[in-house]
């Protein structure tokens, strides 16, 4: 059976090319980036080019990145980071209904230790308005996280009129941009970002890596004490194949950025106003045309639920997600789709399809295929399109 | 996540759809939690003869229910009304931890529809 992976905002294979090169830091070029010798040296040289390829992804300089073990750690980082630097300037911070989780619960804590948090809400697209950031800052407001694309609907934010805005007034501006990073431009200089979150596993590179762009001045509060790497920003021995992947997944996908957005921008398209034709009561959740992520598709089809969709594609060898509470193991729908004022039943049926480079439109032509028929299965048997059969059938006699 | 018997439940559901004028309905869950069961019953003497089923929910919701149908088909009321969540899950070999309460709402639905049934009756008298 065929498999379509669908499911890029969640992970991404690795490139062939960057597997290839990190099996050589793992059996040959195996040393320790600290160590004095040979082995040493050449681990650390190839982390220093690393580190130049991850910084020019983002227009930033090579001393301004701080490798992490991923997106969550960064944004823990930055976020903890920030607040214990800067709590004696102020308690206030700001940030906004649709952060993945690990922005929210690290705010969260904060909340619940000694700082105040406002969560700047979004409209039905699930965008921020800068207006409502300005009315939200106070005087003793310290640090502000908008994350520039979000992971379920796509929705590209205004970050360069926030971090503006930020600059200013002389507030820390952190951005999480690990679902827009080698999607659409990110410039940390252009946009006046103070720090900025990425992620390797997301722009085919390897899981466990990711990096924290911190603006030369900002300072940070290590989290992770110890052995002085990374400018004592973030101790611990270099994941070195890991930041030597990460590295070379930057740079080819700078390289492939606009050819690639073009041609998901399209297949996304085919994909989202065919499932609108083809199916009767579905919505579009999230903006669309240019203020959504090229790879990004998200609706909701009433009358039936995101796990039950998910299983039924995956029987067919198709990989997507949903914002269901079932397939979050929570009792609520996704926070998102809530914060962008979907009903909870509506958001129980949403689904999500996120494109990669090797998606093909005979795959999309596949899933618009086989889709209808899934979603007639379950409609007809649903208690909640009762309403909808008695009507066609009276219709029909 | 799920064992192949809960995928085959999902997969070929058993007495899917409704009944006009059923003795008894039973309906629990809502939209908001994400999972609604409703059954119908047809009840003869005092043995279930028919059942149908209809569920909005994930893949252990429409497990369970289509299970508990298959368990009650040609049962008597008593018998139906001893049959729990606990052993809907056992009969499908088991749910995944998560699972087990918000989704495992089936046997509920079927004494809803007893209970219906029953109330139904006593307005008859």
């Amino acid at each position: 059976m065929k498999r379509i992976y669908l499911d890029h905002s969640a992970t991404t294979p690795v490139d062939l090319e960057v597997a290839n090169l990190m099996m050589t830091y793992y059996t040959e070029k195996y040393g320790n980036p600290s160590s004095v010798h040979s082995f040493g040296r050449e681990a650390k040289q190839a982390l220093e080019e690393a580190r130049r390829q991850v910084a020019e992804l983002i227009g930033a300089t090579p001393q301004e990145i701080t490798f992490t073990s991923g997106g969550t750690e960064a944004d823990n980082l930055a976020i903890l980071g920030t607040a214990e630097a800067l709590r004696k300037k102020g308690k206030h911070l700001i940030t906004s209904a649709i952060e993945h989780h690990a922005v929210l619960e690290t705010f969260e804590y904060l909340a619940k230790n000694g700082f105040e948090l406002t969560v700047v809400p979004v409209d039905a697209e699930g965008i921020v308005s800068v207006e409502d950031v300005r009315k939200a800052i106070r005087p003793d407001t310290i640090l502000i996280s908008v994350m520039h694309a979000n992971n379920e609907v796509g929705a590209i934010q205004p970050i360069a009129e926030i971090g503006q805005l930020a600059k200013e007034l002389g507030i820390t501006f952190h951005v999480d941009a690990v679902q827009s990073l080698g999607k659409i431009p990110v410039n940390v200089k252009e946009m006046n970002i103070d720090l900025l979150t990425m992620s390797s596993h997301k722009i085919y590179g390897p899981k466990g890596v990711g990096a924290l762009y911190i603006r030369k001045g900002v300072r940070i509060v290590p989290r992770a004490h110890g052995g002085s790497q990374e400018k004592k920003r973030r101790s611990g021995t270099e994941n070195t194949p890991g930041i030597i992947g990460f590295g070379k997944a930057c740079e080819l996908i700078g390289s492939r950025m606009d050819e690639e957005a073009k041609s998901q921008t399209k297949l996304r398209d085919k994909l989202m106003n065919g499932i609108l034709e083809r199916i009767e009561y579905v919505k579009v959740n999230g903006p669309v045309g240019e203020k959504r992520l090229p790879n990004n598709v998200n609706v909701s089809i009433r009358f039936v639920e995101g796990e039950s969709l998910l299983l039924s594609l995956d029987m067919l060898g198709i990989a997507a997600s949903s914002g269901s509470a079932c397939t979050s193991g929570s009792l609520d729908p996704s926070h998102v789709l809530l914060a962008m004022g979907l009903v909870h039943e509506i958001a129980h049926g949403s689904l999500r399809f996120s494109l990669g480079h090797q998606n093909t439109e005979e795959e999309i032509d596949y899933v618009l295929e086989q889709l209808p028929k899934i979603v007639d299965r379950l409609r007809m048997m649903s208690p909640l399109y009762d309403q909808v059969l008695h009507s066609k059938q009276v219709k029909q006699a | 996540m799920y064992t192949e018997k809960v995928m085959d439940h999902f997969t070929n559901p058993r007495n899917v759809g409704e009944i006009e004028n059923p003795d008894g309905v039973g309906e629990v869950g809502n939209a908001k939690c994400g999972d609604i069961m409703r059954i119908y019953l047809d009840i003869k003497g005092d043995i279930i003869e028919d059942v149908k089923f209809k569920t909005f929910g994930c893949g252990a919701a429409v497990a369970t229910s289509s299970m508990v149908t298959e368990m009650v088909k040609g049962k008597t009321i008593d018998e139906a009304l001893v049959i729990s969540n606990a052993a809907v899950a056992e009969a499908l070999g088991g749910l995944p931890p998560a699972k087990m309460h918000c989704s495992n709402l089936a046997a509920d639905a079927l004494h809803a529809a007893i209970e219906n049934y029953r109330e139904k009756q006593a307005k008859k008298e």
